[in-house]
């Protein structure tokens, strides 16, 4: 048995960001985090991995500069590395994007007790696509929004979280399941992860390694294979600024409640 | 999957779809907004805009879709379809999709519709866009919506484009990098063009009763089998606690991180000035990611999208991610004690202050002008 876990290295969102005259992001100047979402897959395939001992491998797709947040994760107590990385995966969509990550796993080699988790979604997009993607193109079961996982054998319990509850939904391994951050606390890297991480295996998918798989295909990847395309990007108006109200808090008050008296909202 | 269906050929479809989520056997609120919307899209393509409803023994509901639009119900009854289950809905509705082979599918992006629509646009080999909160047909209404809520220089602007007609295809509108961005997707070689849309964000049209009673319900044969189900759902339990009600409410105060120096005072102060005006109170992600407040009550890029009469903001500071949840309010009040707060850019009128000291002023003149009427 082993536990993949799709991560992410994205811009950080929640920082300054900045966006370039033409509307594009200008990622060189902003900080990488790995994904918060997947932090909490990493930490729910260290906990099974604490119980049971089973390996552990980190999947990513990107540039080869992804490395660092894969070590960081090596660290933390992933066993291995994959990284999914070549021009001619390079302006790829969910759809596409899931197609290779899919292809990738399948040609590490995904077995019947095998567990795939993922964050629910990345910080960059916000789309939530890829996991069910993933899923859809390896034809295993999926469940997405799992706030709880208990393990017995190879079932999984997943409390499912909705907006006005949970469902409780058992399925069988091979599956793949989307984390929320209510899901655990992910932990820090220990001192011995980091004098181990360099040591740990680093596996490097390019094109090459991938051309023969079924799902990988010149017509279903990158730019070309993406079945979405941008056709316009921009940023939002600046609203006007409205106007700031002086003097003390109930002279402001005062004001503010005969503006709204004044338009008949209250 | 049919052998002989194929996402690629255009030209064999027609028809908007609405994918009509039920929970307990009763329609969503969202579900309503988004026959709203999908009348709007058919009308621009000259095409029917149909319903799809699964459930158990959920023929009783439909007819109020077409109260808000809808021409077609096309409903799925079964046992089996009675909880959502990612395997069963997805299998039903792709196998449909490739029967009747419509041109635009909408989905609402609550955790079921975020969990079923990438999977069956997988399935299918087409295109989604996910969380969209404008979408056009018609070139000139897209146009016409650019003008008002982008800053792009629209003169000289070239719409057209080789690969596509960009008449037909649904041009899809949705936030990136946290509403940093927008960004306006195609999905121009494969159908259906799918897009999912948060709830809250698409106007609900009135409810006409004459086209409730028109309404076509059709009952297509399917096939599911127990095996067809990877997951059991073995049980579905609603919060015991009333969920904060932020969608359709007309007066909305949210508080942030301000409140830290007394949170309970806080949340008391904003829950008593929106019992005064009759609203509901909701909160930035700060307060959700101190605990301070459960989930159900986040505003934002990750929470809820909300569009109120009056928005008032308590110590708010107007992360983009805050702003994306609710910029579309009516009227926009900001309390905030720091005069250089992001909030205040958007904000209609702005207080500089200490939001423990002008809220209960506020609560108390709002008492006076009401009492003086």
């Amino acid at each position: 048995m082993k536990i993949f876990v799709t991560v992410k290295q994205v811009p950080d969102t929640s920082g300054k960001v900045a966006v370039k005259p033409d509307g594009t992001l200008d990622r060189a100047s902003m900080a990488t985090i790995t994904n918060p979402d997947d932090m909490n897959a990493v930490e729910a395939a260290l906990k099974i991995k604490d119980e049971t001992g089973c390996r552990v491998i980190a999947v990513s797709m990107g540039p080869m500069t992804a490395e660092s947040m894969l070590r960081e994760l090596m660290a933390m107590g992933v066993d291995e590395g994959l990284l999914i990385s070549g021009r001619e995966f390079g302006g790829s969509d969910t759809y596409a994007t899931s197609q290779i990550i899919a292809a990738g796993i399948d040609h590490y080699g995904l077995e019947p007790d095998d567990i795939i988790f993922s964050g629910r979604q990345a910080i960059d997009g916000d789309t939530a696509q890829v996991g069910p993607q993933i899923a859809e193109k390896l034809h295993i079961p999926q469940v997405s929004y799992a706030g709880e996982v208990t393990k017995a054998g190879n079932k999984l319990t997943v409390k499912r979280m909705l907006e006005d509850g949970y469902m409780t939904v058992e399925v069988e391994t091979p599956c793949l399941i989307t984390c929320i951050k209510e899901l655990n606390e992910p932990r820090y890297m220990s001192v011995s992860g980091i004098d181990g991480c360099f040591d740990k295996p680093l596996i490097i998918y390019d094109y090459n390694e991938l051309k023969d798989h079924p799902l990988i295909d010149p017509t279903t990847i990158g730019l070309k294979g993406s079945p979405t395309n941008i056709y316009k990007s921009f940023t939002p108006p600046q609203k006007g600024a409205g106007r700031m109200l002086t003097g003390s808090a109930k002279e402001t008050a005062k004001e503010l409640a005969s503006v709204l008296s004044e338009k008949h909202l209250i | 999957m049919t052998k002989d269906f194929n996402s690629a050929d255009i030209a064999a479809f027609k028809n908007v779809w609405v994918f009509c989520e039920q929970r307990g056997g009763e329609l969503m609120p969202t579900d309503f907004e988004l026959i709203s919307e999908g009348r709007k899209l058919a009308d621009e393509l000259g095409v029917e805009l149909c319903g799809i409803l699964l459930g158990d023994g959920v023929d009783g509901i439909a007819k109020e879709l077409g109260g808000y639009g809808a021409d077609k119900v096309y409903v799925f009854n079964s046992p089996l379809l009675k909880n959502y289950t990612t395997d069963a809905y997805t299998k039903v509705i792709c196998d449909a999709v490739e029967e009747f082979k419509p041109e635009v599918f909408l989905i609402g992006a609550s955790n079921i519709g975020r969990d079923l629509a990438p999977r069956c646009a997988a399935r299918l080999h087409t295109g989604l866009c996910v969380d969209c909160t404008h979408l056009d047909v018609a070139l000139d209404g897209y146009i016409e919506f650019l003008k008002n809520s982008s800053s792009m220089d629209l003169e000289g602007m070239k719409w057209d484009s080789p690969l596509f007609d960009v008449h037909r295809n649904l041009k899809m509108t949705r936030p990136a990098f946290g509403g940093h961005l927008m960004a306006t997707i195609v999905c121009p070689r494969f159908r259906p063009a799918m897009a999912t849309v948060r709830p809250g964000v698409m106007q609900k049209r009135p409810f006409d009763q004459a086209k409730a009673d028109a309404v076509q319900i059709i009952k297509p044969s399917f096939e599911l089998a127990e095996t067809d189900l990877k997951t059991k759902v073995t049980e579905v339990v609603k919060s015991a606690k009333k969920m904060a009600d932020l969608i359709g409410a007309e007066y909305i105060v949210a508080v942030g991180g301000g409140i830290a120096s007394n949170v309970d005072k806080g949340i008391a102060l904003a829950e008593e000035l929106a019992a005064e005006l009759g609203g509901v109170v909701g909160a930035s992600r700060p307060v959700i990611d101190a605990g301070w407040m459960s989930a159900d009550h986040q505003i934002g890029q990750t929470g809820k999208t909300v569009r109120p009469k009056v928005y008032i903001a308590l110590g708010i500071s107007g992360a983009i991610q805050h702003k994306a949840g609710m910029q579309d309010s009516e009227l926009i009040i900001a309390v905030n004690k720091n005069e250089a707060a992001p909030i205040f850019e958007i904000a209609d009128y702005g207080i500089c202050g200490d939001l423990f000291e002008v809220a209960p002023q506020l609560i108390a003149e709002i008492k006076a002008a009401k009492a003086a009427k």
